[in-house]
């Protein structure tokens, strides 16, 4: 399976990725041999192995329903670029 | 041409859990912003979401209600988007394995008929925050509160075939889960939210036309209004030579339209993916075995036990059972000691008249089971005649006590010495003789004048059954 230079652009937008014009090229070729890699892999047959969802054997742990968290908002913020009545601002979304 | 309709729903319902479905913030609705947003909601780096067992407990009794195929093993995944109140950049949902596979519900149509509406699956899922667009100096507010508060989407079939099958299977949905207790069942707060997908058919094609997809539907009035408007935007379309073109629609109940939601339409590449940081959930059989067990009585169950154990017809029966509360009411009511299908008239006529007008819910009505309860014992051994409960109950309703401290209080209580009434039948005959006459003489019709009279005289106290023997029997000696 190949690749062309608009898939690429195309998952970078997915991924809001700013790709260097340059760059592009270079994750063409190495994007496809990953997806060669795959292709390969597909060819075996796995008609009676059951699909991995997790690489490890266990399942998972259920915790009790209690609040255990208490208003860490302010700490959370000090990250934010931009709050106000203790609300994240976030350039205007327009739907 | 001749159009046919199918609908499809997906519908969000809220888990009525205490904390998140993968971390241990409150889910309490109404708080101050972004006070419940604890980092593991928010998606700092290095957190790890562990699953709350409750939500699961939920999502089995869920399954169970609707003869699902609860899956032993299932896998959440990771829903990639970008929206500023979506804070990791992706949703955790399940998409290959969910929880609850194929099952299906009944839905009970204007002509007392049923019709089976399939489920397709229900999964669990994290809600996302809000985004409260109001201007912030041409900035969008967020607010994480509802990040990660336990969802379970539960997905139908395209098996609607009409706005009224849609309705009354979202209807059917809502009740159930609230039955269940598994949500608050809150439309205005969000907590049970639907959307509809909704395409058209020339009558007799198999194959289905293409489909729109509604959004920001938050009432059962508006989910109808949204549905016709659209039906006619596509019959419009298609009449006009158009095409119908997938896509999804907002729905604004201001103006009472769809309009195209432009803004995601690039966006529906999710690119899912198990999510590594959740490893597989396994369902023991004991756990599914005490939520079997954890089941309450059913909405359908409870109907058909009220038509055979209190006699009631379907009619009330559906009417007592569409809320677990009313029921719940209805048989404490009962359980006082009063006549069944009486209780059934007086809580689904007088009760449910008085708190509509009182613009009420059940859950504040003034008048207690207990009250009403003591009001019809006092209609079924003849203290009180019907007529006067009325009156009785107004003033139960306004606190003035009991039925029988305001039946004392009022003087209200029936007249059912026959000495007494016999005294005053005839000193209602004595008055009245040429009405006497015309009666004898074959007028029947007076039977009504001199009932009347007498009724006057006692103020509505006297018993009914026993003013017309006694007349009757003094009209004609």
């Amino acid at each position: 399976m190949s690749l062309d230079k608009s898939d690429v652009e195309k998952i970078a937008h997915l991924a809001r990725m700013a790709l260097d014009e340059s760059h592009i090229e270079a994750y063409v070729e190495d994007l496809g041999n990953i997806l060669n890699l795959v292709e390969q892999l597909e060819a075996a047959d796995t008609d009676a192995i059951e699909p991995m969802f997790h690489p490890l054997h266990m399942a998972q742990r259920l915790r009790g329903d209690e609040v255990t968290e208490s208003d860490c908002r302010g700490a959370n913020q000090v990250v934010a670029p931009k709050v106000e009545n203790g609300l994240y601002l976030v350039p205007k979304v327009i739907e | 041409m001749q159009w046919e309709t199918v609908i499809g729903l997906e519908i969000h319902a809220q888990l009525a859990t205490r904390s998140k479905i993968f971390s241990g913030a409150s889910t309490a609705y109404g708080a101050d912003a972004n006070t419940q947003a604890c980092i593991i909601d928010l998606g700092f780096p290095g957190v790890l979401p562990v699953l709350n067992e409750a939500a699961v407990d939920m999502a089995l009794k869920f399954g169970i209600a609707v003869n699902s195929e609860i899956a032993s093993r299932s896998v959440f995944a990771r829903k990639n988007y970008f929206y500023p109140d979506l804070p990791k950049g992706y949703q955790i949902s399940q998409f290959e394995l969910p929880i609850v596979g194929k099952g299906s519900i009944s839905i009970d149509l204007e002509e007392g008929s049923q019709k089976v509406i399939g489920i397709t699956r229900a999964h669990l899922e994290e809600d996302a925050g809000k985004s409260l667009h109001e201007d912030f100096h041409g900035m969008s507010g967020i607010d994480l509160n509802r990040t990660g508060t336990p969802l379970l989407e539960i997905v139908s079939e395209p098996d609607m075939r009409s706005i009224k099958e849609a309705v009354a299977y979202a209807r059917k949905i809502h009740q159930l889960v609230v039955y269940l207790g598994i949500c608050d069942g809150n439309m205005q707060e969000g907590s049970f939210r639907v959307d509809a997908n909704i395409s058209i058919r020339p009558l007799g094609q198999e194959a289905f036309g293409t489909r729109t997809e509604l959004k920001n539907i938050n009432s059962f009035r508006f989910m109808e209004r949204a549905l016709n408007y659209e039906l006619e935007r596509q019959i419009d379309l298609m009449e006009g030579g158009g095409e119908v073109v997938q896509e999804t629609r907002l729905y604004d109940a201001d103006r009472d339209e769809t309009r195209s939601m432009r803004s995601k339409e690039e966006a529906n590449d999710y690119r899912y993916f198990p999510d590594p940081d959740l490893l597989p959930v396994e369902i023991s059989e004991e756990r599914l075995q005490r939520a079997r067990q954890a089941m309450p009585e059913l909405p359908d169950q409870k109907r058909q036990r009220f038509e055979t154990e209190y006699r009631l017809s379907s009619a009330d029966a559906l009417t007592l059972t569409q809320s677990r509360a009313l029921a719940d009411y209805f048989e404490l009511v009962v359980a006082t000691g009063a006549d069944a299908k009486m209780t059934a008239n007086w809580v689904t006529v007088e009760l449910a008249g008085a708190l509509n007008k009182a613009g009420l819910d059940l859950s504040q009505s003034p008048v207690r089971p207990k009250q009403l309860g003591g009001l019809l014992q006092r209609i079924a051994d003849n203290t009180i005649s019907g007529k006067l409960a009325k009156q009785v109950f107004e003033a139960i309703w306004n606190g003035e006590g009991d039925a029988d401290s305001v039946i004392e209080a009022k003087g209200l209580k029936q007249i059912t010495d026959s000495g007494e009434i016999e005294k005053i039948i005839d000193e209602v005959i004595a008055a009245n003789p040429k009405q006497v006459e015309q009666f004898r003489a074959g007028k029947d019709k007076l039977l009504g004048f001199f009932v009347g009279q007498v009724m006057k005289q006692t103020q509505g106290k006297a018993n009914p059954g026993q003013v017309n023997e006694i007349l009757l029997a003094k009209l004609k000696g």
